[in-house]
């Protein structure tokens, strides 16, 4: 019999497989919708091929009494719609995982895992429905039924989903789920399966969202009203939301010819008033270096959303990888002032993507959302984000006469106005320039220029986000992570019992927190946790500190580093003394 | 209106004496005059070459941006303001060549934007290379047995791109430019003005004489309207067709198709935040 949650865990950990375009989305949709209606924690990730047909994706849901929040290995249940399950899964079956699949279809491909194989015959009951194409209703229904969701809730999802199709769709897919829900009832009935999940506190009127969204709605809360990107792998789905929502927010949209002109289009339009961004991965934002640089000189804001994943060039499109932080920090020539924000959670991808929009306009910078493949596909259930008391700073003056666009002023930051805005003119360049934004080769001036640029940086320090420390405040040692590593740490150290360890975590990585050397001098033993070949952050500190974190847990396989994986390579680096 | 009014005093304009750019200037200042548009209702947009450094030469807001990103930062502030004059000007390397991919797609979005082309058929900035209008055989420090690559048709690409407005104007004759510039302003949705001009320094082949006699007035029975006609000319040459090759009206303009428009003309740095916009969001994803 299998009991779920297993021995000493408070969730069930669900991965669904199959072949793109076979439907894994929707089952994703269904019970992803469902269990967060029935009251769960819920936390979903996918994790799919650069192909839009056939090979094999995934998506992990985590089922909880509590807030669930990071990627783990174990699989507790896995359902594959098809075979060729690939090795990523494969090696994660342990001798706790349930395979529900349909024999016909998958045959002995799990006779050789230490997994215990179920037959359910999935195909034939979405046959009896009304064809093959409803294998995945079953199956959604399947697991419905084992987690003891009322069938009225993702039945609602059906119906709603299918609102526009005939009754006969409609009526196919309720059948499909009931029978799912039918064949659970047998497996619950005949005592081989037991699911209890404990529900101590209902989240009722929280959000289910990922990454992508989280950095969408902040930056419309933020006051965007431009981007112009062009599509790349993972972070498309900003630019899709924006056009999705472009006429009610009042967002003009554009998808440009490639990233030089995006970055382009987003000047253009902050030289005009525009609160702009755009959104790209780590090849478009090479492309857009020299707009980085040009951003820099003529000191327009702009906010560049970064999902990453794997490089150097194409890298491995549809992956994970926390390595293009050198060239957020580092991009475009010259001495170039700017922020870099990678949020470790969906709340702080919501607030920082809003606080960007901001601070740009405040000291006239670029600034970066750094956030990856994995956080932008990962959902879970947050409070609904409280908008109350956001404002938006535009940060502008009207050009009166004698306005000068880069008057010296002490703070580093001149008053920005538009064309349009006072009757005086409003000029800039990519060239030095004066203090009209003429071109000038006058050296003298070309240091009083570059000085008042470069005192910004003073400003955005002083507003830098301090870094989140958990755990002891007498901590012996200390696990230092940035961006989507955030909760993944946090779960491995809660599992890992290291009491005199503690977690400090940057949401923003640049500039750097000045206390950063003093919470790191405190430890004894100091380790970075990195989804990257060479510990790009624990370098940026020893370049803005002089610290060195020699211990680095590093990872680059273009999957995401697991709670189990982190907690065993944690445990072999601060347990070894002892 | 005066063009003085555009004039800027106690500058060092950095042209060679002789410099068809002067005309142009000229040209621009007196279409914008005549247009009765002030300096302050002018955006003036450039990128890197000799032409470029005309927005530092006379009065307007100006961009002097990146080579070959100007007509990129244009169309970004005429979404963001449509109340302004956006003309983005630039030389044959710096729009055809830097630029071209963003000129193929400029033309295809129509932006309400001028684009004056200054068409020498060679680099001035970095000294004599080939442009991508230099005609075959042109002798270069770098194409040192003569350009072997056919040259670029700006407006035979522009007509078949089904740019709004197609013209061709020649330095050498200010009267004529300044009407072709000034519809070209006019005209709402992209516009191109290929401007040929000589280049005193670097170009001893497509000099004023070889313009002189190499252009030649569209002939009055031209219908711009008529896009194979204007696709004959756009081939022709040399000698070439100046004036207005093809015009079509009645299309809309790229800013006016974005979402920010939909309910709401005001431009968008003099808007007020609407939180609500978000909250109705938030609640749907309950």
């Amino acid at each position: 019999m299998f009991r779920f949650p297993a021995e000493g865990k408070s969730d069930i950990s669900l991965v669904l497989c199959g072949a793109a375009g076979q439907g894994v989305q929707t089952v994703e949709e269904i019970l992803v919708e469902s269990l967060k209606k029935a009251g769960f924690h819920v936390f979903a990730s996918r994790e799919y091929m650069s192909r839009v047909r056939g090979g094999n994706n995934s998506t992990e849901i985590r089922v909880s009494s509590e807030r669930v929040r990071a990627f783990v290995d174990r699989i507790d249940i896995l359902l594959p719609l098809n075979g060729g399950v690939r090795q990523n899964i494969r090696k994660r079956i342990s001798s706790g995982t349930l395979i529900l699949g349909d024999g016909e279809e998958l045959r002995d491909e799990f006779a050789e895992t230490e997994g215990t194989f179920q037959n359910v015959p999935l195909i034939e009951k979405g046959q009896e429905s009304g064809g093959p194409v409803y294998t995945g209703v079953v199956a959604a229904g399947l697991i419905s039924g084992l987690l003891g969701i009322d069938p009225d809730v993702p039945g609602g999802f059906l119906r709603e989903k299918f609102s526009s199709r005939s009754d006969e769709v409609v009526n196919n897919n309720l059948s499909a789920l009931e029978k799912g829900m039918e064949l659970a009832r047998h497996f619950i009935g005949s005592g081989k399966i037991l699911v209890e999940i404990p529900r101590k506190e209902r989240p009722s009127g929280e959000i289910m969202i990922n990454g992508s969204d989280a950095v969408s709605l902040g930056a419309l809360a933020g006051g965007c009203d431009f981007i112009s990107s062009y599509p790349m792998s993972p972070a498309t789905g900003v630019l899709s939301f924006m056009a999705r929502h472009a006429r009610s927010a009042g967002v003009a949209v554009e998808q440009a010819e490639d990233e030089i002109a995006a970055i382009n289009m987003a000047l253009g339009a902050s030289y005009g008033g525009a609160r702009s961004m755009v959104s790209t991965s780590g090849g478009g934002l090479s492309l857009m270096s020299e707009g980085v640089s040009l951003a820099g000189i003529t000191e327009l804001p702009v906010v560049l959303h970064i999902g990453q994943r794997p490089g150097p060039a194409t890298g491995m499109a549809t992956r994970t990888e926390q390595a293009d932080l050198n060239l957020a920090v580092f991009c475009g020539h010259g001495d170039i002032p700017r922020a870099v924000f990678a949020p470790g959670s969906i709340e702080r991808a919501f607030s920082l993507s809003q606080v960007a929009f901001n601070l740009a306009d405040e000291f006239q910078v670029p600034v970066f959302v750094l956030t990856d493949q994995y956080f932008l596909d990962s959902f879970y259930n947050v409070p609904i984000f409280d908008i109350s008391g956001l404002r938006v700073e535009r940060h502008l003056v009207e050009a009166r006469p004698g306005y000068r666009r880069y008057e010296d002023a002490e703070s580093g930051v001149s008053p920005r106005s538009v064309p349009g805005y006072g009757e005086e003119l409003v000029g800039t360049d990519s060239h030095e320039h004066d203090e009209v934004g003429h071109v000038q080769e006058d050296s003298d001036l070309r240091t009083r220029m570059v000085d008042k640029r470069l005192r910004k940086r003073n400003g955005i320090l002083e507003k830098v986000i301090p870094p989140v420390l958990a755990g002891p405040d007498h901590y012996r040692n200390l696990v230092v992570t940035w961006g989507s590593m955030y909760h993944i740490v946090e779960e491995a150290l809660a599992s890992a019992g290291l009491e005199d360890t503690a977690h400090l975590h940057y949401d923003q990585v640049y500039p750097l927190h000045p206390d950063t050397f003093t919470y790191l001098e405190r430890a004894e033993k100091v380790v970075a946790v990195e989804g990257n070949a060479t510990g790009q952050f624990a370098d940026l500190v020893r370049r803005e500190t002089g610290f060195l974190i020699e211990d680095r847990v590093l990872w680059y396989s273009g999957l995401q580093i697991s709670v189990e994986t982190v907690t065993e390579r944690l445990l072999e680096k601060l347990r070894q003394e002892e | 209106m005066d063009h003085r009014i555009y004039d800027l005093e106690g500058i060092d304009i950095q042209w060679c004496p002789g410099c068809g750019d002067f005309q142009i200037m000229e040209a621009l200042k007196k279409a914008l005059a005549g247009l009765d548009l002030p300096p302050e209702k002018v955006v003036l947009f450039s990128g890197i070459g000799q032409a470029a450094k005309l927005p530092h030469f006379m009065k307007g807001h100006f961009f002097n941006g990146l080579h070959g990103r100007s007509i990129s930062n244009a169309t970004g502030m005429k979404v963001a303001n449509r109340e302004m004059t956006v003309i983005a000007i630039g030389g044959d390397g710096d729009m055809y060549g830097e630029g071209g991919n963003h000129f193929i797609h400029t033309i295809r979005r129509n932006p309400d934007i001028t684009n004056l082309v200054h068409n020498n058929m060679v680099y001035g900035l970095t000294k004599g290379q080939a442009s991508p209008t230099s005609p075959v055989g042109f002798k270069t420090p770098v194409q040192v047995d003569g350009v072997f690559s056919e040259p670029f048709n700006p407006v035979a690409v522009a007509v078949a791109l089904g740019a709004s407005f197609v013209a061709r104007a020649f330095s050498g004759n200010v009267e004529q430019t300044t009407g072709v510039i000034k519809r070209a302003i006019s005209h709402r949705g992209y516009a191109l003005v290929d401007i040929f001009q000589p280049c005193v320094s670097f170009n001893k082949v497509n000099t004023f004489s070889w313009f002189k006699k190499n252009t030649f007035d569209l002939p009055a029975d031209h219908d711009p309207s008529d896009r194979k006609a204007a696709m004959v000319r756009a081939l022709e040459g040399p000698p070439y067709p100046v004036g207005v090759i093809f015009e079509s009206t009645g299309r809309d303009t790229f800013e006016d198709s974005m979402g920010c428009y939909f309910s709401d003309d005001t431009p968008l740095f003099r808007r007020e935040y609407r939180p609500e916009r978000i909250k109705d969001l938030l609640v749907s994803l309950q």
